[in-house]
């Protein structure tokens, strides 16, 4: 499309007519488009429980805690606030990288190194969530509950559990997914219709996981 | 390697081998669309007899001993849950959208039949777990439809042990098993037409399904996260909703949360659930116009646009529903704004029915005479919509019957009357029978003259000042005598109303057993679910080949034609003209 056709207004009577021309035209898989549907319908999820913590976080009448001393560790004598949460993020975005890697070879079709990128993504996401279970545990440990919060706000224990919760079963649900595709990728179930559209299904929700991860570490632990 | 559509794979083909596999637990859309509309239907009458219930305690007061205000409360809030969420949800979008976007767009099935089958398990689980919370200890939530916190979960209120998780629960359920199914009717809709079938030749009952599931897929998810909340409000001890205050005496064990927070979270739900229901109706409504007054939708184009900017608009006007809630009273300015311009939208949708009647050769038959009752219902309870979306006027009139009167005359009536033009529709392509035309009739005019006995008045009731939500009205100075006496004879009319509903289930049911058998087109209608090889149509829908679809679902009376009506699927070649040399000009849909 040249500039003229944007500044033309009969452009959008022809982006309009395109789009709702036969579905051949513009054929998207239907996996592919029901997956993004859903990630769409899934981001309005995270959406209103997002919004719905920055809404108790303002009517609350306690304190709200800082982020940083609770979420802090204390390792070889020095005090590292946001220590864990950091590492954690770095190993969910570092896992988008492998899944990132495992569609590329899916396009070579190389059975190998799909399988392999994908357990490896599969075990970060499963270090992901060990270390999910660590940072609960800890936080448990020192009083926090879902109705109660020693450290100001109840309300900072509710959020936090909920949506670190709702979050921690996606990436348990996405490893699963990862493994059940990559060991039907090993079998080679896809062999006959070479057909490997799977990996970039299971890998768009892979990244949206991560996505969602990045807000949630955004509004919850830095602000 | 060539493409080919996902329906003409064989191996995608599912075929039933067993009565099990066929009839139980079954992946055919058509199967599993007639399970979800037996099933809500089944349901829904639960929530008539309730509403029956409620009046007869409205009506008459101090009369029947075994009606006390507990049950009253609950009755008021499972007949309105019911109604709205697994009645007239779920079989628009599971029931209508399940048989008709397949058949409507040349699909041999969805594209994900197992999840179609799943959603429809998932589904009547929610209405198992719903139906349970009626014989747990306390009985079902009592809370009003909206549930609102705090009183919700306080104790006090009907149903706040056991009936308020149950119907938390069975909503989240029912959430899931609605996501399951309608990312099969909008992914369907997108990559699943036959060849020739361009979005802009699409049948307007399947561009209101399609919308109405794509703001369902978007609004459902703030009443899962909202269903969540409130049960961990009550199950956890968690204060999302919960400020702190005296219930009963004592303090709550609850601070800081905010039952406004509730309130925005349901209705953003809410609001877009009323297009959810809406306008699946607009679309179905508009077929069966068309096709019986043998005139092309008027303004088709727009139409589909009207439909399309409704569904956009119904996101940003929910807090019409809270301008007594006690919120930030400027946001009453913007969403009194947003709603009232909703109306037009809606007043072309209402123009373009009208004048797709006008000069037409109308039938009246039975689906007609209900599509043109619904014109009436919805034209009354639209323009009390325009009152009740200004903040002023709403002030005085929200905690009244006049609310009532306004949304079950938009909401309740009109809808259920497209669902009745739907079901004697395309009761002949479903069941391979015709339904008794004289009992249909019965059926209509008891049910349109009933509903204006029932809610004009009420109207009337509510610009008295009468509030809703009232057990017994007692003695007051400002409620007249005359308003009792109204009471009684709204009573009378529901009662008539509910009895005649029985003449609809007669119909149906004599009418499976020993109905005429049906032409395969019987309204000489366009669309591709009248032209498929059998009737009712069999698994797969269409024998060996698709269809192919060469214009608009509309091409009624076409000047020079000689039939009144040429089918989708008709290639240009094959249309007898009346007149010998005459070329037909294929219409620029």
């Amino acid at each position: 499309m040249s500039a003229t056709d944007i500044a033309n207004p009969a452009g959008t009577s022809e982006f309009v007519k395109d789009w709702s021309s036969e579905k051949q035209t513009y054929h998207v898989p239907w996996g592919k488009a029901m997956m993004w549907l859903f990630l769409v319908s899934d981001t309005f999820i995270f959406t209103c429980f997002l919004v719905g913590y920055l809404n108790v976080r303002r009517t609350t009448t306690d304190p709200w805690p800082y982020p940083s001393e609770v979420f802090a560790l204390e390792l070889f004598g020095h005090n590292l606030p946001l220590i864990l949460i950091a590492i954690m993020t770095f190993v969910l975005i570092t896992s988008s990288g492998t899944m990132a890697l495992a569609v590329r070879y899916a396009h070579f079709r190389d059975k190998q190194k799909i399988f392999w990128f994908m357990v490896i993504t599969a075990l970060f996401g499963a270090t992901f969530v060990g270390m999910q279970v660590f940072e609960w545990s800890k936080l448990i440990s020192e009083g926090v509950r879902p109705w109660a919060n020693p450290f100001g706000a109840p309300q900072f224990g509710s959020i936090f559990f909920m949506v670190t919760g709702f979050h921690g079963v996606h990436v348990s649900i996405g490893v699963l997914y990862l493994l059940i595709v990559a060991n039907k990728i090993r079998k080679g179930d896809y062999d006959k219709s070479g057909n490997y559209e799977i990996v970039e299904i299971t890998g768009l929700y892979w990244h949206f996981v991560d996505l969602v991860w990045v807000f949630i570490f955004a509004f919850f632990y830095l602000w | 390697m060539a493409y080919v559509p996902i329906a003409d794979r064989p191996d995608e083909m599912h075929d039933p081998q067993s009565f099990i596999t066929k009839y139980i637990w079954s992946q055919d859309h058509k199967v599993i669309a007639i399970q979800y509309g037996g099933t809500a239907i089944a349901i829904g009458v639960v929530a008539l007899v309730l509403s029956v219930l409620m009046r007869l305690q409205l009506g008459f007061p101090d009369t029947f001993a075994f009606i006390d205000p507990t049950d009253y409360y609950q009755y008021v809030t499972m007949h309105g849950m019911i109604m709205v969420v697994y009645l007239l949800t779920a079989l628009f979008l599971g029931g209508f959208g399940n048989y008709l976007i397949p058949l409507q767009i040349g699909a041999r099935d969805m594209v994900f039949p197992f999840l179609n089958m799943l959603s429809y398990w998932f589904y009547l689980l929610s209405v198992i777990i719903l139906a349970a919370s009626f014989f747990v200890a306390g009985g079902p939530t009592g809370a009003g439809w909206t549930l609102y916190p705090p009183q919700a979960i306080t104790e006090g209120t009907p149903g706040a042990e056991g009936g308020i998780l149950l119907m938390l629960l069975s909503l989240a359920v029912f959430v899931v098993a609605f996501t399951m199914g309608g990312l099969n009717y909008v992914t369907t809709v997108l990559q699943a037409r036959t060849h020739g079938m361009t979005l802009m030749r699409m049948p307007l009952s399947v561009w209101g399904i399609f919308v109405a599931t794509i703001l369902g897929l978007f609004a459902f998810p703030a009443l899962f996260v909202s269903a969540v909340m409130m049960a961990f409000d009550h199950l956890l001890g968690t204060s999302f909703f919960m400020p702190a205050m005296i219930s009963l005496g004592e303090s709550v064990e609850h601070a800081g949360g905010s039952p406004i927070l509730f309130q925005h979270l349901f209705w953003f739900f809410g609001h877009p659930e009323v297009y959810i229901v809406a306008l699946p109706a607009f679309g179905l409504v508009s077929d069966v116009l068309s096709t019986h007054a043998r005139r092309n939708i008027f303004g088709y184009r727009m139409m589909v646009w009207a439909i399309v900017a409704i569904g956009g608009l119904s996101f940003i006007v929910w807090a019409h529903h809270m301008y007594v809630s006690g919120m930030n009273p400027y946001f009453g300015f913007f969403f009194a704004f947003t709603t009232l311009i909703i109306a037009v939208p809606t007043a072309i949708k209402v123009y373009n029915w009208v004048l797709t009647l006008w000069k037409g050769n109308i039938r009246m038959t039975v689906p007609m005479l209900f599509a043109m009752g619904f014109i009436f219902t919805f034209i009354h309870g639209g323009l009390t919509g325009l009152f009740l979306g200004n903040v002023t006027v709403d002030l005085p009139l929200s905690d009244t019957y006049f609310v009532v009167a306004h949304f079950h005359m938009v909401m309740g009536v009109s809808p259920v009357l497209v669902l009745f033009a739907a079901i004697y529709h395309w009761f002949p392509k479903i069941s391979g029978r015709m339904f008794d035309e004289k009992l249909g009739k019965i059926h209509f005019w008891g049910t349109f003259l009933g509903t204006y006995a029932i809610y004009l008045p009420m109207h009337y009731i509510g610009a008295l000042g009468v509030p809703r939500r009232y057990f017994a009205l007692g003695t007051t100075d400002f409620i007249p005598e005359s308003a009792f006496e109204l009471n009684a004879a709204i009573t009378v009319a529901a009662l008539i109303v509910a009895a005649i509903q029985v003449v609809f289930f007669i119909n149906v049911f004599k009418s499976l057993w020993k109905g005429e058998k049906a032409d395969p087109n019987p309204w000489e209608a366009t669309s591709l679910e009248w032209h498929t090889p059998h009737t009712p149509p069999h698994h797969g829908n269409w024998g060996p080949n698709l269809p192919v679809v060469y214009r608009w679902a509309y091409e009624y009376a076409t000047p020079g034609v000689k039939d009144d009506f040429v089918p989708q699927s008709v290639p240009p070649g094959d249309v007898v003209m009346k007149k010998k040399g005459d070329v037909f000009k294929e219409s620029e849909h």
